[in-house]
């Protein structure tokens, strides 16, 4: 077991270290110095070559990415030449925003998302869950932004229920608090994660629902409400802890574009900001930031199910 | 893997000395195809979408070239049956242009992803070892990288044209097709037939291109249709948030975020018919790739 999790470890941290080599590199090679953008157009090459040699951006890229990861190691992002902070204090202002976005979308999917899928297993068929099936299949193939768009014409314009914008608040208390302007962020975000969550859900419910342990349940007199609660749902809930560590990138996705469109102000909004502007170091610092995110996702995933599945053997 | 064998069908089974006709494995897969119900739909959906975005134009002659002030967000009437847009572009007209961008961008990106993705999982599983491990670690790192994000930022710098974007999306999309062509592979390596032709001379190249993938194809043909569905909606992403194709060329993501900023004013006809457009598409391609799944998925079958 402890073989199995050092192991793990190791790979990952390859993992990462590859994945910080390759987009720096690509990043590099795409955007060489951020001279122009700092010095303007008109900046004449001496003025250039003084701001590249006066950052570093003259030196072998392999030293600039030695250089880059020395300074990661001791929490310095780089500098955001757009907003003349550095890349860490726009991130530590608005991490938490974020992170209560996805960290309340992400529960209350799974939180709807499990019971739905036992639904669906054992009333395969039925209408209830032939209706379940489609509205996730239609909800899986529509992008973010026009189910964001379909709930704020519902809701907000037709029936004024909930505000069209997601709150202002600089603070995650009073955000929090203003839950009639995050309940569409928050909706748009958990539908997407639930349509794809209960499709695996409804299929391994079903696996579970076929196994003998469930007949030996119910063959030795047990109510079905205990079957299905002490028996299928806790089987049934062991692929999500994979599916959770797997939602990271959907996650991370979804959140770039339903807090553009709710005008949000957290990680996601920075990052596509940082496009318009070609914020060099916010780009690759988050892009980074969030490749680290799904690495370390995949890792808690797999170690917690073989603690959870004590089926799991490991070599 | 377990493999379980499928009931044997009796029916079907030749009976004293008489011998049916042959069912070929993609025969059956064609007739299982063809008895779902949902993907044929999804089929038909496509071709309509294929028809509608590249005939349509040469039928209909909307205007999505010149602005014209004096005709904006007009509701759907005569002339202009889907109304017009804040430039006073025909809506309808739009949708097909942008629905060209959209199939063109899907189906290429997908070609890419496959191409590089079948070539990298087969080699991966055929040489096996350490070739086989540092290769699919470096299919683990680029996998952990945000799609979405790596897109935008390459797109960004380098301009979106079609061909562009399909080889920005389809440069970093190939990852899970590696990783299903190795798997297959893998079990395919070992099995007599490949043997039989290294045995008789074949070389690692005719053993990949001539045994190894064309074997593969079942799980080459299901990834497709989903490595399609997603490029189409990553386009439509980047469209949405003002980085996809420039005028004159459209894509549906571009129309819908114009169409958003009019929401208010009740211009319904600006969002709703182009993102049912995304939505439909999007949607047939999954079902056929549901479909083509259970179909070639000899463990789910039936018959």
């Amino acid at each position: 077991m402890t073989a199995y999790i050092v192991r793990r470890v190791v790979v990952s941290i390859v993992v990462v270290l590859g994945v910080s080599l390759f987009i720096f590199a690509l990043l590099h090679a795409i955007y060489p110095s951020p001279a122009i953008d700092v010095l303007g157009p008109k900046a004449n090459r001496v003025t250039i070559a003084a701001y590249n040699k006066e950052y570093g951006y003259d030196n072998p890229w392999l030293v600039q990415y030695l250089t880059y990861l020395g300074h990661l190691l001791q929490g310095n992002l780089g500098y955001s030449i757009k907003f003349n902070q550095s890349v860490v204090a726009l991130f530590n202002e608005r991490w938490p925003r974020s992170a209560w976005l996805s960290g309340s979308s992400l529960v209350l999917s799974v939180v709807i998302a499990i019971p739905l899928g036992v639904y669906q297993a054992v009333r395969r068929n039925t209408i209830g869950d032939y209706t379940a099936t489609s509205l996730a299949f239609v909800v899986y193939a529509m992008p973010v932004f026009f189910l964001g768009l379909i709930l704020i014409q519902v809701f907000s314009l037709d029936l004024h229920w909930f505000g069209y914008e997601a709150s202002q608040s600089n603070s995650v208390l009073t955000i929090i608090g203003d839950w009639h302007d995050m309940i569409l962020p928050i909706g748009t975000l958990t539908l997407l994660t639930i349509a794809s969550f209960s499709r695996y859900m409804r299929s391994t419910a079903m696996d579970v629902l076929a196994q003998d342990y469930i007949k030996v349940a119910r063959a030795k007199g047990l109510p079905e409400r205990l079957v299905l609660t002490r028996h299928l749902l806790r089987n049934a809930c062991l692929p999500m802890v994979t599916l959770i560590g797997l939602s990271i990138p959907l996650l991370l996705s979804g959140n770039l574009i339903t807090e553009t469109l709710f005008n949000y102000n957290g990680l996601g909004l920075l990052f596509y900001n940082s496009l318009l502007n070609v914020d060099y170091n916010v780009l690759l610092a988050y892009t980074l930031i969030g490749a680290v995110l799904t690495v370390v996702g995949n890792l808690v995933a797999d170690i917690a199910l073989t603690v959870a599945d004590p089926r799991i053997r490991l070599a | 893997m377990a493999t379980s064998l499928a009931p044997l069908d009796v029916t079907r089974a030749p009976e004293g000395g008489e011998i049916g006709p042959i069912q070929s494995g993609w025969r059956l897969a064609l007739r299982e195809f063809a008895q779902n119900r949902l993907a044929v739909i999804g089929l038909a959906i496509l071709a309509f979408f294929v028809l509608f975005s590249f005939a349509g134009p040469l039928v209909y002659h909307g205007n999505y070239l010149t602005s014209n002030l004096l005709a904006t967000n007009l509701p759907p009437g005569a002339g202009h049956p889907l109304g017009t847009s804040n430039q006073g572009y025909d809506e309808l007209a739009l949708i097909m242009v942008g629905g060209q961008a959209a199939l063109e961008v899907g189906f290429f990106a997908a070609a890419i992803a496959i191409s590089i993705g079948a070539l990298w999982g087969a080699v991966a599983g055929l040489l096996g070892g350490f070739v086989d491990a540092t290769m699919m670690r470096i299919v683990d790192i680029f996998l952990a990288i945000p799609f979405l994000f790596i897109v935008l930022i390459v797109s960004v710098r380098y301009g979106a044209s079609v061909l562009s974007l399909s080889l920005i999306i389809g440069g970093f999309s190939w990852l899970v097709p590696a990783r299903l062509v190795r798997g297959e592979v893998l079990s395919l390596r070992v099995r007599d037939f490949v043997s039989a032709a290294r045995v008789a001379g074949s070389g690692q190249w005719r053993l990949i291109s001539r045994h190894l993938l064309p074997n593969a194809f079942g799980v080459m043909v299901v990834n497709v249709t989903f490595q399609v569905a997603d490029a189409i909606l990553a386009i439509a992403a980047l469209g949405f948030l003002g980085f996809g194709l420039h005028w004159p060329h459209q894509d549906w993501g571009d129309l819908l975020s114009n169409g958003v900023s009019y929401m208010t004013d009740g211009y319904w006809w600006q969002i709703y018919p182009v993102g049912a457009c995304i939505v439909l598409v999007v949607m047939a391609c999954n079902l056929v790739g549901d479909a083509l799944r259970d179909s070639l998925d000899v463990r789910l079958r039936r018959r």
